[in-house]
């Protein structure tokens, strides 16, 4: 057992430690540092700068200079908590709609005779052929007043005045809704796909009926698959920046929107790295939680 | 567990043959079609009040379709299903007071064994008290109390089929139905099941439908077989005369192991004992007596089914003339209590005869490559026509 490092394996594990450390943790020590320290007409626009040259006291200096004001703006100017809570509200409720358009897709897929369902899976996924923004920009031509959607309805004689849709929140429910929702269906067909539908004959055989059976054994037994697609929409779709920014209005609040607007306009990167150690911070509380459930999951497989 | 006790001989038990007795379930001339496929063809049979039925067959033969319409998750193509004598083709399976034991178990995985049991009975709304008692007696009935709050993955094969069959009876259903109850466990502990099953079915005086392709668990556990074929049912009847009497060689050669002889139909005459003697002659084998109350006509052709174990072999020729063929041991299957002799005879053909090891091994007269001589009583072979 002695001297016995197999360094390959070493090797192996330290790849995914050292992509993490150097893209995500050393980016983020960054973020943080400049969320701390004070806005500045510079270049880089903000103070203090660590300087190499003055060694150890120098980084003393940098430290001494810290403060949270930053964090105390966010605070006091409600601009920053109500873009955080109508971020809550857009991304929570695109979740759930995306959840009941999504639920049927997959429960359709996963009941497909299984030659059709490699096609259906790669239909689900052949949006993402085309850029994202590009599909975004898309969506300004379906829903404008002379859009595609609105000269079909009047066409149809449904409406006599074109609806207002774009640049509300209604677009952008529907861009995240329509962006996010193979991330829903995808992790809900893979569970739905592994469900042994003789459950669901036993089921009936007891003497249960078609919709009860739904909920009490198809819905459980897709929970795992139902809560990792709500991660998967819920946490993009909170810090989402570009859908509210081409689909939504002026009065459109959401945090990234927030955070780009402080960045780009007002060059204020101590406060606009702030608003982003909150957002993350924020979003660490689901992520924690989403893990605990899969490692419930994995140890309840393994038994 | 337990040991099983001996199945009580149900000698007497044959409603069947009492035309005043109506059966539980009828099948009138049902028909299920898959597109263009028959999965069950023109049928019609009844089973009885306290039978043990099994369905007998190879995959593919409609069995498990058969079961299927029962249960109600298939609807007839043609024909009714009669249960008590009411029509239930238009009946949702949630509504039939059939239950069904699936051959995956079909356990929930996210429920208990409590749970599991106690489904059934909450769907039809009783009280609490009610429920847990009855779970507390299935639970007995199957010795899984100490299991209940497991989880159906926390347990071994024997234990889910047990949970399973608990499920299944805790309604008290007219009719069970069991699809390859026992084709996941060992042969051991399937052997000690089939007792089991058989006690329990007895002890609780409920019908039940078995589907199996294990012709040996047929033969255990059933009040009657039916053997079927690509939808149709070839023959019922009990397990004494689906072997002793197989109505054609289908039914022959799928129950146990079976020899046929092909012969032209020579006459009929009477023995001193007074049985009826038919006569044959075969090609290869000159002429073979067989008892039976057949009518052929001349030259007719048939065959003899001829089991094993009712093949005498041995080196010196016997003292009789009728039935006698010589051939050559080829081949010798030793599965420990008996041994089967492939024999093979001047014509290129084989039969086999089978030997109980009643001597020790190093004992055994009869090897490889021997000049044997096969012989059998006329009682011994069953004529066939088809």
């Amino acid at each position: 057992m002695k001297n016995n490092v197999n360094w390959g394996r070493v090797a192996l594990i330290a790849i995914p430690f050292l992509w993490l450390f150097f893209l995500f943790l050393l980016p983020f020590g960054s973020v943080i540092k400049m969320s701390l320290s004070d806005m500045a007409t510079a270049r880089p626009p903000y103070t203090p700068v660590f300087n190499s040259e003055e060694g150890i006291i120098g980084l003393w200096t940098l430290i001494s200079e810290f403060d949270l004001e930053n964090y105390l703006l966010l605070t006091e100017d409600e601009l920053y908590w109500r873009s955080y809570f109508s971020s809550l509200k857009i991304a929570t409720l695109s979740t759930i709609f995306t959840l009941l358009i999504g639920f049927p897709i997959a429960y359709g897929m996963a009941k497909t005779p299984s030659q059709w369902r490699a096609t259906l899976v790669m239909l689900i996924i052949l949006p993402f052929w085309t850029s994202f923004l590009i599909r975004v920009y898309a969506w300004i031509g379906i829903l404008k007043q002379e859009g595609l959607l609105n000269n079909a309805l009047i066409y149809f004689g449904i409406i006599d005045q074109p609806l207002v849709i774009l640049n509300t929140d209604i677009a952008v429910y529907i861009g995240i809704v329509y962006s996010y929702l193979p991330f829903m269906v995808l992790p809900l067909y893979a569970t739905l796909e592994k469900i042994d539908y003789s459950l669901l004959e036993a089921a009936l055989d007891l003497g249960c009926s078609q919709f009860k059976t739904f909920w009490v054994i198809v819905v459980p037994l897709a929970l795992p698959g139902i809560i990792a697609g709500c991660f998967l929409v819920f946490i993009p779709a909170m810090g989402e920046f570009v859908i509210p920014d081409l689909l939504g209005g002026s009065s459109t609040l959401m945090i990234g929107k927030t955070l780009w607007g402080e960045f780009f306009n007002n060059r204020d990167w101590p406060v606009s790295s702030a608003v982003a150690v909150i957002l993350l911070m924020l979003l660490i509380v689901p992520i924690v939680l989403f893990q605990k459930m899969q490692e419930k999951e994995l140890k309840e497989q393994g038994q | 567990m337990n040991a099983p006790k001996p199945a009580e001989p149900a000698s007497d038990f044959a409603p069947w043959l009492d035309p005043a007795q109506a059966p539980l379930i009828r099948f009138e001339n049902v028909t299920k079609k898959y597109g263009d496929f028959t999965a069950i063809d023109n049928l019609t049979l009844d089973i009885y009040e306290r039978e043990f039925y099994s369905l007998l067959g190879p995959s593919g033969c409609g069995k498990t379709t058969l079961m299927r319409l029962l249960a109600g998750f298939e609807v007839p193509t043609k024909g009714r299903i009669l249960i008590s004598g009411e029509d239930i083709s238009a009946i949702p399976p949630n509504k039939r007071p059939i239950n069904m034991m699936f051959q995956s178990y079909a356990l929930f995985p996210h429920m208990s064994v409590a749970q599991n049991i106690a489904f059934g009975l909450k769907q039809e709304g009783k009280s609490k008290r009610e429920i847990n008692a009855r779970v507390d007696e299935m639970l007995s009935l199957v010795q899984l109390e100490p299991f209940a709050n497991r989880k159906p993955q926390q347990l071994s094969g024997g234990q889910r089929q047990r949970v399973a069959l608990a499920r299944s009876l805790a309604k008290k259903p007219k009719l069970l139905l069991l699809d390859e109850p026992l084709g996941a466990l060992d042969k051991k502990l399937r052997e000690q099941t089939q007792f089991e099953l058989v006690n329990l079915q007895e002890k609780l005086g409920m019908t039940f439908v078995i589907v199996t392709h294990d012709q040996e668990e047929a033969m255990t556990v059933s009040s009657r077989i039916a053997v079927m074929d690509l939808g149709k049912v070839k023959q019922v009847a009990t397990p004494d005369i689906i072997y002793e009497q197989p109505n054609s060689r289908y039914v022959a050669d799928f129950i146990g192991d079976v020899n046929f002889i092909e012969g032209a139909y020579i006459k009929q005459s009477i023995s001193e004992s007074d049985t009826k003697l038919q006569h044959f002659q075969s090609s290869s084998h000159g002429e073979l007596v067989a008892q039976g109350e057949i009518e052929l006509s001349a030259d007719e052709k048939a065959w003899l089914a001829l089991r094993p174990e009712k093949i005498e072999i041995s080196k010196e020729k016997p003292g009789f003339t009728n039935n006698c063929i010589k051939g050559k041991v080829w081949d010798i299957a030793y599965v420990g209590n008996t041994s089967t002799y492939h024999v093979q005879l001047s014509d290129g053909t084989f039969i086999k005869a089978q030997r109980v090891n009643r001597n020790r091994l190093r004992k055994r007269r009869i090897t490889w490559e021997d000049d044997v001589w096969l012989s059998w009583h006329s009682d011994a072979p069953v004529i066939l026509t088809k």
